[in-house]
């Protein structure tokens, strides 16, 4: 048994781990360190809290049984789940570490003199606000992010649900929160506590219901953040640095990214939240438009001349070749096309895909090396001097509609800027609208050819082309 | 007169926001996945309340209410810390730079 002071110092370093962990992300070459720096804070503060409860009774047996449980299961997760799926898998953790906090926070509650808070009844009135607010903020994490799961997962559809009153209910339900944990101060009765619970994960799946899948990046960061504050919350409950250093960091984290993934929309983190968007879009418009347009498509082989004749090509990927898995398939023709002394880059929107970073990890897997994916930032002035602009799975992040028509849903939005190319090709299984629901303007361009078919069977004949 | 703990507990809190907000936007833009996995893995200290809970017991009654609690919540955020390091691992072994390609 170590003395509270020193293992408050412990928290302290694990916590300064931490922090060097998310430092170390920065530059690939020092995440990996990074990343260890992670580990090492996270022994440290088991470690440590296993000897200051000092209690080496046979529950100390069953903990590391269920510690070895959960590492199985978590290890053979993060061996076996597919890149393509990170989204989801992120999703899916977020909700366990929401159900932790609900369990640590009902623990304490259940039995306060564990953790110093009091006797059952008469808990301290901070550690009651403060484990309250740790169960309700988890609870949204745990209901929010399994909804966000499905949805990613295709097991729910990705298109917003709404109703009317939906923004009232949830406004309600949220002062209910607050009115509980206030009657929960005064009270300390075991159903407030029970339906404080309850109501939050009611709160949690109606708040994500109403979000559509590519505004999932903001969800998913969101989710992130939340589960941060939830950490926070337990950790003034348990008194604990490690905890609060944490909690306050990856709410900060995610919240940081929220902001980011909002800012690449050009929306309000408040319309986000409020949902419904690209649900109500005036489909019969576009579809008349579409009609009256000449389109020029063609094939691998027009593709893949182009290609050959180029000097410089620029790549923009989106989420269709994520869900294509085109990711392998596109690397090989880019060794082809470097073979011909063709320059290739990759140009990376913000909002690509469905989580931040997504496009990224997909390029790291199939080899790409990181120092040839640009931000859009970084590579929306080359576009003008390239030849060719191969958009694979991309849509509404390369549509000039969002430069040029004030009344459009995305205008404002930053965009690559694809269509200053001397050509364009453009990868897509049809015509139709991307996720904001508006027609691209790019497709009707001059120098645009479409390529109409699945990304990865198209990026694998256009690779039988370039012999 | 004598400063509540609290105030030192929010001090701490509120200083770590703030380095959470200088040292996440300096993590680059390529990294924001594994920046995801990471913080999800390390929200999982959580694990120590679990412990906590799941210790208090005797070795007459380890499975109180309470423990029960404590032991779920274990095996919960051990997914989650075991599976966010060793995929944030994973993804990180793939970022490779121009000069180390075969």
């Amino acid at each position: 048994m170590i003395s509270a002071n020193l293992s408050a110092i412990f928290y302290l370093i694990s916590g300064i781990l931490f922090i060097l962990a998310l430092r170390g992300l920065s530059s690939p070459d020092t995440s990996r360190q990074g990343n260890y720096f992670g580990i090492a804070g996270m022994i440290i503060a088991i470690v440590v809290t296993f000897l200051s409860v000092g209690n080496f009774s046979t529950s100390l047996v069953y903990v590391i049984i269920f510690l070895m449980i959960g590492g199985a299961i978590g290890a053979f997760i993060a061996f076996k789940i597919p890149m393509t799926a990170m989204p989801e898998l992120v999703a899916g953790f977020h909700s366990l570490v929401g159900l932790a906090a609900v369990f640590v926070a009902i623990a304490a509650y259940l039995n306060p003199e564990a953790f110093n808070l009091g006797g059952i009844g008469s808990i301290k009135l901070a550690s009651l606000i403060e484990m309250s607010i740790g169960a309700a903020v988890g609870a949204i994490t745990f209901s929010g992010s399994i909804i966000a799961f499905l949805k990613l997962r295709g097991l729910m559809s990705g298109s917003p649900i709404t109703f009317s009153g939906q923004h009232f209910l949830n406004l309600i339900l949220g002062i209910a929160i607050f009115v509980l944990i206030f009657y929960l101060c005064k009270t300390q009765s075991d159903n407030i506590f029970w339906t404080l619970i309850a109501i939050s994960f009611l709160v949690g799946v109606l708040l994500i219901i109403p979000i559509g899948g590519a505004d999932m990046p903001v969800v998913i960061s969101m989710l992130n953040s939340y589960s941060g504050w939830a950490a926070a919350g337990i950790g003034f409950t348990l008194e604990n640095t490690a905890l609060i250093i944490t909690g306050a960091l990856v709410g900060s984290s995610g919240a940081i990214l929220s902001y980011i993934m909002c800012k690449a929309m050009n929306r309000s983190f408040v319309s986000v939240i409020l949902g419904g968007f690209g649900a109500v879009n005036s489909l019969d418009d576009t579809k008349e438009k579409k009609d009256q347009k000449p389109v020029k498509s063609g094939n691998a082989e027009d593709a893949a001349f182009l290609m050959k004749n180029a000097s410089s090509v620029i790549i923009v990927p989106g989420y269709g070749m994520a869900v294509a898995q085109a990711q392998h398939a596109l690397r090989e023709m880019v060794d082809k096309l470097k073979k011909n002394d063709i320059k290739v880059t990759y140009a990376i929107h913000p909002v690509a895909g469905r989580m931040p970073g997504h496009m990224n990890v997909l390029l790291a897997e199939a080899n790409v090396p990181y120092d040839e994916v640009f931000e859009l930032e970084d590579i929306n002035n080359d576009f003008a001097n390239s030849d060719v602009a191969f958009v694979i799975g991309a849509n509404d992040v390369t549509n000039p509609v969002a430069k040029t028509d004030p009344k459009s849903p995305i205008f404002g939005m930053p965009v690559l800027d694809v269509e200053k190319c001397k050509s364009v090709l453009f990868v897509k299984r049809s015509l139709s609208p991307g996720y904001a629901g508006i027609d691209n303007e790019l497709f009707y361009k001059d120098n645009t050819l479409m390529l109409f078919a699945d990304a990865k069977k198209m990026t694998e004949d256009i690779v039988k082309n370039l012999d | 007169m004598e400063i509540d703990p609290f105030i030192f507990r929010l001090s701490i809190f509120i200083l770590s926001i703030f380095i959470g907000y200088y040292v996440v936007w300096s993590v680059t833009p390529s990294l924001h996945t594994p920046l995801m996995s990471v913080t999800n893995a390390i929200s999982s200290v959580i694990i120590v309340g679990a412990i906590i809970a799941a210790l208090a017991g005797s070795s007459e009654n380890v499975f109180s209410t309470s423990s029960i609690f404590g032991f779920i919540a274990i095996i919960l955020a051990a997914v989650n810390i075991f599976g966010g390091f060793l995929v944030t691992q994973r993804m990180l072994q793939m970022y490779k730079k121009k000069k180390g390609k075969k």
